[in-house]
């Protein structure tokens, strides 16, 4: 192994340097709050450079590999990445007093950023069930930043265990393939998997542990009280990163992994898929609090991505691929809105935005755009995601599955509509009154607004990432 | 030189339209007016000069072997159906076209320039120049449309800028119900229109106006397409459905009582839109498919048009004798001149001399805009000095108002027929068609000449002679810009009867000799004068005379000065038979039956909602439960479905 095919792993090396050199910003800098900017723009830094184009290729023998599809996926997350640490500097500012620490929340951050990298060039279980404790542990301490609030401190309680049984089924299931094939390589399992009882049961206990992070039902009740409680730039950590990582993942594992069970895990996928939009848009319905409103509708979110698996070639891939960018965009844009009320005001409920608009017309724009990009309405970026993804099941024949799909986008649009009929067309006297929100976060969703609206109508993109798309060969 | 400036013509006129529209706050009055009139101003030079530039040849296969040709200048597919059968965008350019250029700016620019003076003090007042150069936009798209498609386009967009221009005054009730009332009556038509275009689309093949004008063409469908329905072929049909369209804009009867409620929007309005421009589109319309119009089941529609047009002239020009509103007489005297050409048309050959009615129709056209225009800028002038709509308030004005005096003479005696004026050789040329093909409907335009002549001299006298009443301000002369236009068309209206439209403006594009016939001249101006002659001695003293016909005729009179009703028939239809015996019971099912479903579907998921939300209970032991069910039921199921 020499110098050049190490930098296959160029994004992981550099998270590692970032973690390494905050845990030293900490150390030397005396104002603490310079390390908020140190660490946003060593990030950003990074994430241009993720952008030099690399060859694919494997290293340790085939436990990693890296592809351009790899490659595009990871630069799409340490955008959403970036974003995200744009929006959180101001929380962190604030909640840094009583104890005077800023570092430990970036360097969890991108430590869990690092292990869904190792997760998604994993070429081994082991390496995948590495990277996934790796994505997770750190995440389950940042639910539970906010040490003082109650709320806060459960939710990483519960995000500790039930990651830990999803783990230990995860781990269940990987035995069982192991014991069938022999191997812990992804293309040797691939090879000898056949179609058994015990490979139906190991599969369904592999995926039930990715499952776990995609929030599919039945693996989902954990999501609500976990994103109501963590601090809001977690909880969009979670919603987007984590999830998207965590789709990515579940599709290498399908495709590539277990194709001799293609049968089995189309008709898992069809019967999820329903089951998810439907109680994931159900509860929405009847949340008032924004935060569990927005987990409820990242759990239908997920069930729409299904849609786009079952068509299993290259147009699968594209649409979720797709779709994952714009989603990650959009929930950043309305959690950086949620974030910058939140931060001004102390306010999450749903009544609390009424007559937002009249005092706060932008961040009213803003949080609509996002809205109607996760509802789905043209021109806005979301509705071309939810296209392809239509278009991927539909070019299998599941109309029926399409038809009910549309029926549970217009059951969500009511409920995207109640938080921006709240904001713009009621009025109230006591609403939320004009606040200013500091430059990064403003730039942050900025620049997601911005991107929402350009995907909306530039297809080259969605062109570059499908002729990125062949992953069978 | 190459052509393709031509897209200027449109350009300059949208881009006057965003320019003021937008800026409606920031300009004032009166740089908005000149901003407007300076830059139609300059689409009517390059107007006049694409017109000249394919009159004269110059234009790059304008002439070949001394036929005008259909000259694109530009073309491009906008949207593709099949081979032969897409929506294209481009800009044609042929005889009737480069007639349009001269028409449709020269009078835009007239009644910009008016309106400067007009418009004085309005609010809005910017906002009414943009609504004209939208119109003016939209109404030069349409006669340079490629296409009919693109025509049914433009089409309705002239259709949006009447209906905002009629409205303009748009605090005043009566304004806007007129302007939804046109908008709603030429709509129903324009449904005709359209069903019109998608037959003719999905049996003819081609939208393309050089391919409809195409004999060969023609001549295939007419094999392809027998009989279908009484007798006529599904493209007749389809022509027929295309002219209920052109009947809707045009005004013709039944369509037409749109028409004298649309005389509240501002005059210059009037002038320009609902004289000049847009209710000559149907004419227009019918001349752009001639071809198919004349040759389909050897013109049966053309039949209708020319019936329905001589039905139309007869109509109005009796409305016209009852009429008190100076506009509305102005008015129902351009539904009869419009049905003058219609009938020309309708009588018209294709080629050689049996073609001089649809030259005359389209030379009517030119002057009838000039004279009528004129008619129209006069009316608003006298209007503007006494604010009275009514004849009754006026009277002896040719003393106060010596400008508008002569030129409004000068338009009567135009339309009347009096020689060497613009009306009688294009008026003259339509009765020798007339005579040439059918009997009955000669008699009828030669009435209605004798009607015509009658009628606006009526106005005329009333106006301008007659005995002065007691008026509060005396009337003055308006101002230059407003005079200024009317002299213009007084020039034109000279003038323009001299233009040789025969070797300029004809179907098949070829000359055609003409020669004046002078016994049917003679008998037109003949049947003028005495028309003439009969409202000098009835209007100009103030006298009783009138007064007693009218009660001679008694029923007769009310009716006509109702407009015999057709209103109130619509009226009927629309309330007592659709609204009451269609529309509630659709009402009724559409709110409890599909209405109810639809809520019984939401109250539902709502329900549904309410009655989960004990699987969230917020202990982990339960979500750790099922958790692991969720992983062993699914696993059982698909071991027991293997």
């Amino acid at each position: 192994m020499n110098l050049d095919t190490f930098l296959l792993m160029r994004h992981e090396i550099g998270l590692t340097i970032i973690v390494l050199l905050l845990l030293l910003a900490d150390i030397f800098m005396e104002d603490k709050k310079k390390v908020n900017t140190v660490a946003v723009a060593l990030f950003a830094i990074y994430t241009a450079i993720g952008f030099v184009p690399m060859d694919s290729g494997e290293l340790f023998g085939g436990m990693f590999s890296t592809t351009p599809l790899i490659v595009a996926f990871k630069n799409i997350l340490n955008v959403g990445v970036l974003l995200i640490l744009m929006i959180s500097v101001s929380w962190v500012n604030k909640k840094m007093l009583p104890i005077n620490k800023v570092s430990e929340y970036y360097v969890l951050m991108v430590s869990s950023l690092l292990g869904m990298f190792f997760m998604i060039s994993a070429g081994n279980f082991l390496m995948l069930y590495i990277g996934l404790e790796l994505a997770t542990l750190p995440v389950a301490a940042l639910a539970s930043y906010d040490m003082f609030n109650r709320k806060s401190s459960e939710a990483g309680i519960k995000l500790i265990l039930s990651a830990a049984l999803s783990s230990g089924i995860l781990l269940f299931g990987i035995s069982i393939t192991y014991a069938i094939t022999g191997s812990m390589y992804f293309d040797i399992i691939a090879g000898n998997m056949g179609l058994s009882y015990l490979g139906i049961l190991g599969m369904v206990m592999v995926f039930a542990g990715i499952a776990f992070k995609v929030s599919l039902v039945p693996f989902h009740f954990w999501t609500a009280d976990v994103y109501e409680g963590a601090p809001t730039p977690v909880t969009s950590f979670l919603s987007v990163i984590s999830k998207g990582a965590a789709v990515f993942v579940l599709m290498i594992l399908l495709f590539k992994v277990f194709p001799d069970m293609k049968g089995i895990w189309i008709n898992l996928l069809y019967g999820l898929s329903i089951l998810t939009m439907f109680v994931g848009n159900l509860f929405a319905l009847r949340q008032t609090n924004l935060q569990r409103f927005m987990a409820f509708s990242s759990i239908a979110q997920a069930g729409f991505i299904l849609l786009g698996f079952l068509s299993v070639d290259e147009l699968a891939v594209s649409s979720i691929v797709y779709f994952i960018a714009i989603y990650i965009l959009s929930n950043i844009v309305v959690f950086g809105a949620i974030q910058a009320v939140g931060l001004a005001s102390g306010k999450y409920e749903m009544d609390d935005y009424t007559g937002l608009y009249r005092t706060n017309p932008k961040i009213s724009i803003v949080l609509m755009l996002g809205l109607f990009s996760l509802a789905g309405i043209p021109p806005i970026a979301g509705f071309f995601g939810k296209f392809f993804l239509y278009s991927a099941a539909a070019s299998q024949g599941y109309y029926m599955l399409v038809f009910i799909a549309v029926v549970n986008v217009t059951i969500s649009l009511y409920y995207y509509l109640k938080v921006i009929r709240a904001s713009w067309l009621r009025k109230s006297d006591d609403s939320i009154p004009y606040f200013e929100s500091d430059s990064f976060l403003k730039a942050g969703v900025l620049i997601a607004t911005v991107g929402l609206l350009i995907l909306g109508v530039a297809s080259p993109y969605y062109e570059y990432i499908y002729s990125l798309s062949n992953i069978f060969n | 030189m190459d052509s393709s400036y031509t897209i200027l013509i449109l350009l300059i006129p949208i881009f006057t339209f965003f320019l003021l529209g937008f800026n409606f706050k920031r300009i004032k009055e009166p740089t908005s007016g000149i901003i407007g009139t300076a830059l139609i101003g300059t689409t009517a030079l390059i107007s006049y000069f694409t017109a000249f530039q394919y009159f004269t040849g110059a234009m790059k296969g304008a002439i070949v072997d001394g036929v005008y040709q259909k000259v694109y200048t530009m073309n491009t597919v906008w949207i593709e159906f099949s081979d032969t059968l897409h929506i294209d965008m481009g800009i044609l350019i042929d005889p009737i076209t480069a007639m349009m250029l001269i028409v449709v700016p020269t009078i835009s620019l007239m009644a910009n320039m008016y309106s400067i003076g007009y418009m004085h003090g309005e609010s809005g007042y910017t906002r009414f120049f943009a609504y004209l150069s939208l119109f003016t936009f939209s109404m030069l798209g349409l006669v340079l449309s490629t296409n009919i498609f693109m025509i049914y386009i433009f089409w309705e967009m002239v259709g949006v800028s009447s209906y905002l221009l009629i409205g303009y005054y748009y605090n005043k009730p009566s304004a806007v119900l007129a302007a939804k009332k046109a908008f709603i009556v030429t709509r129903f038509a324009d449904f005709g229109f359209l069903m019109g275009i998608l037959m003719l689309g999905y049996y003819g093949g081609s939208w393309d106006f050089k391919v409809l004008s195409d004999l060969g063409f023609i001549e295939s469908l007419q094999q392809a397409y027998g009989a279908v329905f009484m007798g006529l072929s599904v493209i007749t049909w389809a022509l027929i459905l295309i002219f209920m369209g052109g009947a809707g804009k045009s005004a013709m009867f039944p369509l037409h009582i749109w028409l004298p409620d649309a005389m509240e929007g501002p005059t210059p309005v009037s002038a320009l839109i609902h004289a000049a421009t847009m209710v000559v589109a149907g004419v227009f319309l019918v001349a752009r498919l001639f071809g198919l119009f004349h040759f389909m089941d050897d013109g049966a529609a053309l039949t209708v048009v020319a019936y329905v047009g001589a039905l139309s002239t007869l109509f109005a020009a009796i409305i016209a004798f009852t009429q008190h509103d100076i506009k509305r007489v102005l008015a129902f005297s351009t539904m009869s001149q419009i049905g003058y050409m219609m009938l020309a048309l309708g009588v018209s050959g294709y080629s050689g001399h049996d073609g001089l009615g649809f030259m005359a129709s389209m030379f009517h056209l030119f002057t009838h805009a000039m004279f009528k225009a004129l008619l129209f800028l006069g009316a608003g002038s006298i209007i503007h000095a006494v604010h009275s709509n009514y004849m009754q308030d006026m009277g002896g004005l040719r003393k106060y108002m010596p400008i508008t005096h002569i030129t409004f003479l000068i338009a009567a005696l135009a339309i009347s027929g009096v020689p060497p004026l613009a009306g009688f050789w294009s008026k003259d040329e339509i009765l020798v068609a007339a005579l040439h093909d059918n009997t009955l409907i000669f008699a009828v335009g030669y009435i209605v000449a004798g009607m015509t002549a009658f009628y606006m001299f009526r106005l005329y006298f009333r106006i301008f002679w007659w005995n002065e009443p007691n008026y509060k301000h005396t009337p003055h002369e308006s101002t230059n810009t407003m005079t200024i236009p009317l002299i213009v068309l007084a020039v034109m209206t000279i003038v323009s009867g001299f233009i040789p439209f025969h070797n300029l403006v004809t179907a098949d594009g070829a000359h055609i000799e003409t020669h004046i016939d002078w016994a049917t001249a003679g008998a037109s101006v003949a049947v003028g004068l005495v028309g003439i002659l009969i409202a000098m001695f009835m209007y100009k003293k103030e006298n009783t005379i009138s007064k007693r016909f009218r009660s001679g005729f008694g029923n007769f009179y009310e009716a006509a000065f109702a407009k015999f009703y057709i209103d109130e028939l619509y009226m009927f239809v629309t309330k007592k038979i659709i609204f009451a015996k269609i529309s509630a019971p659709s009402a009724w099912f559409d709110r409890n039956v599909v209405d109810a479903s639809m809520n019984g579907v939401g109250n539902g998921t709502v329900w549904i909602a309410e009655k989960i939300k004990g699987l969230q209970s917020g202990k982990v032991q339960d979500y750790a439960m099922f958790f692991i069910s969720g992983v062993v039921v699914i696993a059982m199921l698909f071991w027991f479905f293997i």
